[in-house]
């Protein structure tokens, strides 16, 4: 019990230090960094709470997968940080409004849990029991049945998020030359297979 | 007191010792892979390889090791100097921390989690940080190209890599690594699936940056990538990461698809072997392959690397979940193999 | 301590022992090793011309767009984890569930094939 309340306090010390750090260091790439770090940290409180699928999930999609996004662009855009800064004051207000209605929300939460803890129970479907199954398969028996609309909204989402990707990035150059293989596979007249005397030439 | 020591102190020196169990052999392995590397594509050359220090030149690893570590530490000054030592510690610590998990024989593992599969993807993930930090730290155009090349090749195929551990999955029905080799005492799942065996294989010789997908330190073009500002141990600790991640990798391998510890056939003279040993020589199988391949294949061009991994990997595996999944279900594979 | 939690020490142990591993290469390097760094040395390596410029410049928006494809793929299989342990207890239906995801995912695919998104040149 000790060495799991020692890692408690291991994990959310880091994990509240390195999200302090991710604000306040001044290069955006050891914000990134520590990002990453907060992140790790949360998975390991989600390893203490006995949720393993998702802290590995945490770990896969958020450190191995947005996070390296993050890395790229504030890695090799040339972002002019002193330009940056100046619109701090700017925008002070609108992040602290957002800041706060997120603050709102968390106690609502909160308080909901404290006035009534079975509410959430109630409105979920009822998971399987924890001593029988693990919690990965727990989670696949509800999300691809009970939670189906959920599951394929999220899946629209996804949709949505690559065509928008691909509409705001992608622009075709032209004049560039590309190789296409089965043009020059099909090509008959080029290739021609020879038996070789050793020792000779063609 | 007496509690303390029972309770505490002893367990944890017992897994300290099972740990070290671990590391010492693998990091023995990973010199003597170098060696076999060069020693092997010597063979395939017909040249010698290393020869001059110790009988056969089985001491040029250590040599090479020690020459390594008496050398100076250079850290240029464009350098971002934190992240730029940290880049080389990230990348052997991350090869070394995903064998917590792997069975190397029945019930021989040290940390029998239920999700080891999902644990070694996010390892391998992460392989991808210590790259384009070292890149990006170094403040050079040869690193920061090689790094930015690694990163957008290692991610291209780790979906494809996703998608066909999925496959295996859906055959076993469990995350648990054990499980998944246990699977396979009928049949090793290299049979049953494959095509998608083969394409495992060739997305960890991109994962690991390995011939013939080596573009992030294609000698010819950027010297050597994202390492080239790094001199000495820094240097060193890539390298043997790097190795090491190919035993990784071929550990993953062997798991997935060649059955672990398991022996080929569950008769007589092939049970006496104890099964560490098999698992052994089936990573040893695996890398054997790594560095034929090497020794055998040109370069690709980068166009035709992203290709091969988006256009041609990634609608097979994709469709091989869809058809997996659709068998093991109309049979009820998963409750036959449990 | 529970057992799920027992399973997972050995996992941090394994984490500080080759973290400091690591470490302690790098530092015992340092430490015994001759250092003696003078300017040309610690300049940045260019093929013996001097760095023209800073060499984190822009590159390319194709390497954004294979790091966000990568994301959404990477979602998508972190959904077929759970599926793909559980699909003897979830059956047809779940089955086709996953299809039907899996086919809105792939008209995104076709989309960005067909747009050449994923050609390099």
């Amino acid at each position: 019990m000790i060495i799991q309340s020692l890692a408690f306090y291991l994990f959310s010390i880091v994990a509240v230090a390195s999200a302090v750090m991710v604000i306040s260091a001044r290069n955006p790439v050891h914000s990134v960094l520590f990002l990453i770090l907060a992140f790790f940290n949360s998975a390991g409180l989600f390893v203490l709470l006995g949720a393993e699928f998702l802290a590995m999930i945490l770990v896969v999609v958020y450190v191995g997968a947005v996070a390296v996004l993050f890395m790229f662009v504030v890695m090799m855009l040339d972002i002019n940080f002193t330009a940056l800064r100046e619109g701090f004051l700017q925008y002070l207000p609108l992040g602290g409004l957002i800041g706060l209605v997120l603050l709102l929300e968390l106690a609502v939460i909160l308080g909901g849990w404290i006035i009534a803890p079975g509410a959430a129970e109630r409105a979920a479907a009822p998971t399987p029991a924890i001593d029988s199954v693990n919690n990965t398969e727990a989670l696949g028996q509800l999300i691809y049945t009970n939670y189906i609309y959920f599951f394929q909204a999220a899946g629209m989402v996804l949709l949505v998020a690559m065509i928008g990707a691909i509409v705001l990035t992608h622009r075709s150059r032209p004049g560039v030359r590309k190789q296409k293989i089965s043009e020059q596979v099909a090509r008959e007249d080029s290739i021609e297979m020879r038996d070789m005397p050793s020792g000779g030439g063609i | 007191m007496a509690e303390f020591w029972t309770g505490y102190a002893w367990p944890a020196i017992w897994i300290g010792l099972q740990v070290v169990a671990i590391i010492i052999p693998l990091l023995l392995c990973v010199a003597y892979l170098v060696y076999a590397e060069r020693k092997v594509i010597a063979a395939i050359h017909l040249r010698r390889g290393p020869n001059v220090v110790g009988p056969y030149g089985l001491l040029q690893p250590i040599a090479d090791g020690m020459k390594l570590f008496f050398k100076e530490t250079v850290i240029p000054t464009g350098a971002n100097r934190g992240v730029f030592i940290i880049a080389p510690v990230l990348t052997f610590t991350l090869a070394l921390i995903a064998w917590a998990v792997i069975p190397v024989g029945d019930g021989l593992v040290i940390a029998d989690i239920n999700v080891g599969i999902l644990y070694l993807f996010a390892i391998s993930s992460l392989g991808v940080y210590g790259i384009l930090m070292a890149g990006w730290a170094s403040n050079s155009k040869y690193a920061f190209l090689g790094g930015l090349r690694s990163a957008a090749q290692m991610v291209s195929y780790e979906v494809s890599m996703g998608f066909i551990i999925i496959s295996v999955l859906l055959v076993v029905g469990s995350l648990n690594l054990s499980d998944i080799v246990n699977a396979q005492r009928h049949i090793w799942f290299v049979i049953p699936l494959f095509p998608m065996a083969v394409i495992f294989f060739v997305s960890t010789l991109a994962e690991t940056n390995r011939h013939p997908f080596d573009l992030p330190e294609a000698e010819a073009e950027l010297v050597s990538g994202y390492n080239v500002e790094y001199s000495s141990m820094a240097f060193a600790l890539f390298f043997l990461g790097e190795y090491a991640n190919m035993i990784l990798m071929s550990a993953m391998t062997t798991i997935l698809f060649l059955g672990g510890w398991l022996p080929p056939f569950n008769v007589a003279p092939f049970t006496w072997i104890p099964g560490p040993i098999w698992f052994a020589a089936k990573i040893a199988f695996c890398l054997f392959i790594f560095l034929w391949v090497r020794a055998t294949f040109p370069r690709y061009r980068y166009d035709q690397l992203m290709r091969l991994g988006w256009k041609v990997f990634l609608p097979i595996s994709l469709a091989a979940v869809v058809i997996v999944g659709g068998v093991v279900l109309a049979f009820d594979i998963q409750s036959l193999v449990k | 301590m529970n057992e799920l939690l027992l399973e997972y020490l050995p996992i941090l142990i394994f984490l500080g022992i080759a973290g400091g591993l690591a470490a302690a290469i790098i530092v015992a390097s340092l430490i015994i090793a001759p250092q003696r760094p003078d300017p040309e040395k610690l300049s940045a390596y260019e093929c013996g011309f001097e760095a023209f410029e800073d060499a984190r410049t822009r590159f390319d928006v194709r390497f954004y767009l294979v790091a966000i494809l990568f994301i959404i793929f990477d979602l998508e299989v972190a959904f077929l984890f759970p599926w793909a342990v559980s699909l003897g207890e979830i059956g047809v239906f779940g089955f086709w569930s996953m299809v039907v995801f899996l086919g809105i995912l792939t008209v995104g695919f076709v989309y960005e094939w067909r747009k050449g998104a994923l050609e390099w040149e």
